[in-house]
C-alpha cells in the first residue's frame, strides 16, 4: 500500500513539475499541436471502429 | 615547405580528426545499424524476393530521409543534455509528455517482442530451441549493461554493428550481376505501377528507416555518453555515416533475395535465410545469423530506450555509466522489459501476427507526434540557440516529417484495414 501511495505521489510530483509548458507557444506551435490532436483524435476513433466490428464478427 | 613535409602535415591533420571522430562514434552508428532489426531484414529480404533489384534507387533515398530525422536529436541531446522524453515533458507539458512515455512504453515492448520472435526463428535454423535463445539473449544482454561504462556497452554495441555486415559478402557470394544491378535499380522506376502490394512494401520500407524508439535512443545516447555542443560536428558525421552503412546494408539484403529468391513469396526473413539455405548452404546461414545480431541489437538498443526515458521522468539515476546499486529502477526497468518481451514467443499460440499489426498501429500514433516536438524543439531559439533550425533545416525537414507521417499513417490504416487502398 506504501509502495502504491509513493507511486502515485511521485506521478503529482512529476505532473506538478511539468504543468507549465516551458516552450513559447507562438501562433505556430498552438496549430502543431492542435493538428496533432485531432489527428490523434480521428487515430483513436479509427482503433475504436476496427475493434468494434472485430468484436461484432467473433 | 617540401611536398612530403606537406603530405605529413596533411595526413597528421586527417589522422587528428579521424581519431576525434573515432571518440565521438558511436550513438549514430549504433542507432542507425540497430534500425535494420529483426522487422527491418525481413522488410529488406521481402523486398528484393519480390521485386528483385527495381527498387534499390528507393533504398537510397532513404538515406537523407534518415540523417535529417536523426541529426536533429543529436542538436537537441547536445545543446540541452536531456533526453527526447524529458524535452517534451518540460516543453510541452505533462499530458504530452505523458502521452509520448506511455506510448514509447507500449510501442518498445511489442517492437521488443518481434525482436525475439526474430531471433528465435533464426537461431531455431541452427537447432537451437526457442527457450534457450532467450536465456542466452537476456544473459548476453545483461553482461553487456551490467559492466557500469557506457564506453564499453557502446563498444560492444559496435561489435554486433560489425556482424550486421555479414550481408555483404552474402550478397558477393550469390555472384549478382552488376550490369542488372545498375540498370534495373540505380533507375527509378515502380515495376508493375503504383499498386496495392508495391505501395505497401514502400511504405514498410519507410516504416522500418524511421521508428520511434530511435529518436528517444539516440538523443539520450548522446546525452549519456557525454556529448558537448563542440562535438555535434563529429555526431552529424557519425549519423550520416550510420545512414548510409544501414542502407547499404539494406541494398546488399535486397540483392541476395533478389538474386537467389525472386518470386519466392516471403513473409519473414526466417522463412528468406531457410530457402536460401537450400540455394546456398553459407548464405542462409550468413542471412540467419544477421537475422539474430539484427534482433539482438534492436534488443539493445529498444530496451535501453525505455528505461532512459523512464528514467528521466521519474528522476532515477539512468545512466550505463552507473552501477546497479546506483541506479537500481533503471536496470529493473530494463530487465523487466526485456524479459516480460522474451517470453511471448515462447506462450504456445502467443498472437504473434497480431503483435506486429499492433507495432505497426500503435506507431503510427507516436511516431508523427515524436517527429513534430522534434521540429518544434528544433526552432525553440530560447533553448537552441544557434544550433536551433535553420530556414533551409526547416523546409527540409518538415518536407520530410510530413511525407513520413503521410505514409507512415497510410501504412498504419493499411494495417487496420487490409481492404482499404485495395
Amino acid at each position: 500500500m506504501r509502495t502504491i501511495n509513493q507511486f502515485f505521489s511521485k506521478i503529482r510530483e512529476i505532473n506538478q513539475r511539468y504543468a507549465k509548458p516551458t516552450v513559447e507557444m507562438s501562433t505556430g506551435v498552438k496549430f502543431s499541436l492542435a493538428v496533432l490532436r485531432i489527428y490523434l483524435f480521428l487515430l483513436v476513433l479509427l482503433m475504436i471502429y476496427k475493434f468494434i466490428t472485430v468484436i461484432k464478427v467473433l | 615547405m617540401d611536398f612530403f613535409s606537406v603530405l605529413y602535415y596533411r595526413f597528421k591533420k586527417v589522422w587528428k580528426a579521424v581519431r576525434l571522430y573515432l571518440v565521438i562514434a558511436g550513438p549514430g552508428l549504433v542507432v542507425m545499424i540497430a534500425d535494420n532489426d529483426a522487422g527491418g531484414i525481413t522488410t529488406y529480404a521481402a523486398t528484393g524476393a519480390k521485386y528483385g533489384y527495381h527498387l534499390i534507387w528507393f533504398l537510397l533515398l532513404l538515406i537523407p530521409v534518415a540523417y535529417y530525422v536523426q541529426e536533429m536529436t543529436v542538436r537537441l541531446g547536445a545543446v540541452t543534455k536531456r533526453g527526447h522524453a524529458e524535452a517534451i515533458f518540460e516543453s510541452f507539458g505533462a499530458f504530452w509528455g505523458w502521452f509520448s512515455l506511455l506510448d514509447l512504453m507500449i510501442v518498445d515492448w511489442l517492437t521488443l517482442v518481434t525482436e525475439f520472435v526474430g531471433m528465435t526463428a533464426a537461431l531455431s535454423i541452427f537447432g537451437v530451441p526457442a527457450w534457450l535463445t532467450v536465456i542466452l539473449v537476456v544473459l548476453l544482454m545483461s553482461i553487456i549493461v551490467l559492466n557500469g561504462r557506457y564506453w564499453t556497452w557502446e563498444k560492444i554495441a559496435l561489435g554486433f554493428c560489425l556482424l550486421n555486415l555479414i550481408y555483404i559478402p552474402a550478397a558477393f557470394m550469390v555472384n549478382p550481376s552488376l550490369s542488372e544491378i545498375t540498370s534495373q535499380g540505380l533507375i527509378p522506376n515502380l515495376p508493375g505501377g503504383l499498386n496495392n502490394e508495391l505501395f505497401f512494401l514502400l511504405m514498410a520500407n519507410i516504416g522500418t528507416t524511421i521508428a520511434p524508439w530511435m529518436l528517444f535512443f539516440q538523443q539520450s545516447s548522446v546525452v549519456d555518453k557525454g556529448l558537448q555542443e563542440k562535438d555535434i560536428k563529429m555526431g552529424k558525421i557519425d549519423t550520416f555515416i550510420g545512414a548510409i552503412i544501414t542502407v547499404a546494408i539494406a541494398i546488399f539484403i535486397v540483392i541476395v533475395t533478389g538474386t537467389l529468391l525472386n518470386g519466392a513469396p516471403i513473409d519473414d526473413a526466417a522463412t528468406a535465410a531457410k530457402l536460401l539455405m537450400k540455394t546456398n548452404h553459407y548464405v542462409g546461414a550468413f542471412m540467419a545469423v544477421g537475422l539474430f545480431d539484427a534482433g539482438l541489437l534492436g534488443a539493445i538498443c529498444i530496451s535501453l530506450a525505455s528505461s532512459w526515458a523512464f528514467g528521466e521522468i521519474f528522476g532515477w539515476a539512468h545512466s550505463l555509466n552507473t552501477k546497479v546499486k546506483e541506479a537500481p529502477w533503471f536496470y529493473i526497468s530494463f530487465f523487466f522489459t526485456l524479459a516480460t518481451a522474451g517470453v511471448v514467443p515462447l506462450i504456445p499460440g502467443a498472437p504473434l501476427v497480431l503483435i506486429t499489426l499492433f507495432v505497426q498501429v500503435v506507431a503510427v500514433t507516436l511516431l508523427p507526434a515524436a517527429l513534430v516536438f522534434l521540429i518544434l524543439l528544433l526552432n525553440d531559439k530560447k533553448t537552441m540557440g544557434e544550433y536551433a533550425n535553420t530556414r533551409l533545416q526547416n523546409i527540409v525537414s518538415t518536407l520530410i516529417v510530413v511525407s513520413i507521417i503521410i505514409l507512415s499513417t497510410m501504412y498504419g490504416v493499411s494495417a487496420l484495414f487490409p481492404n482499404l487502398f485495395q
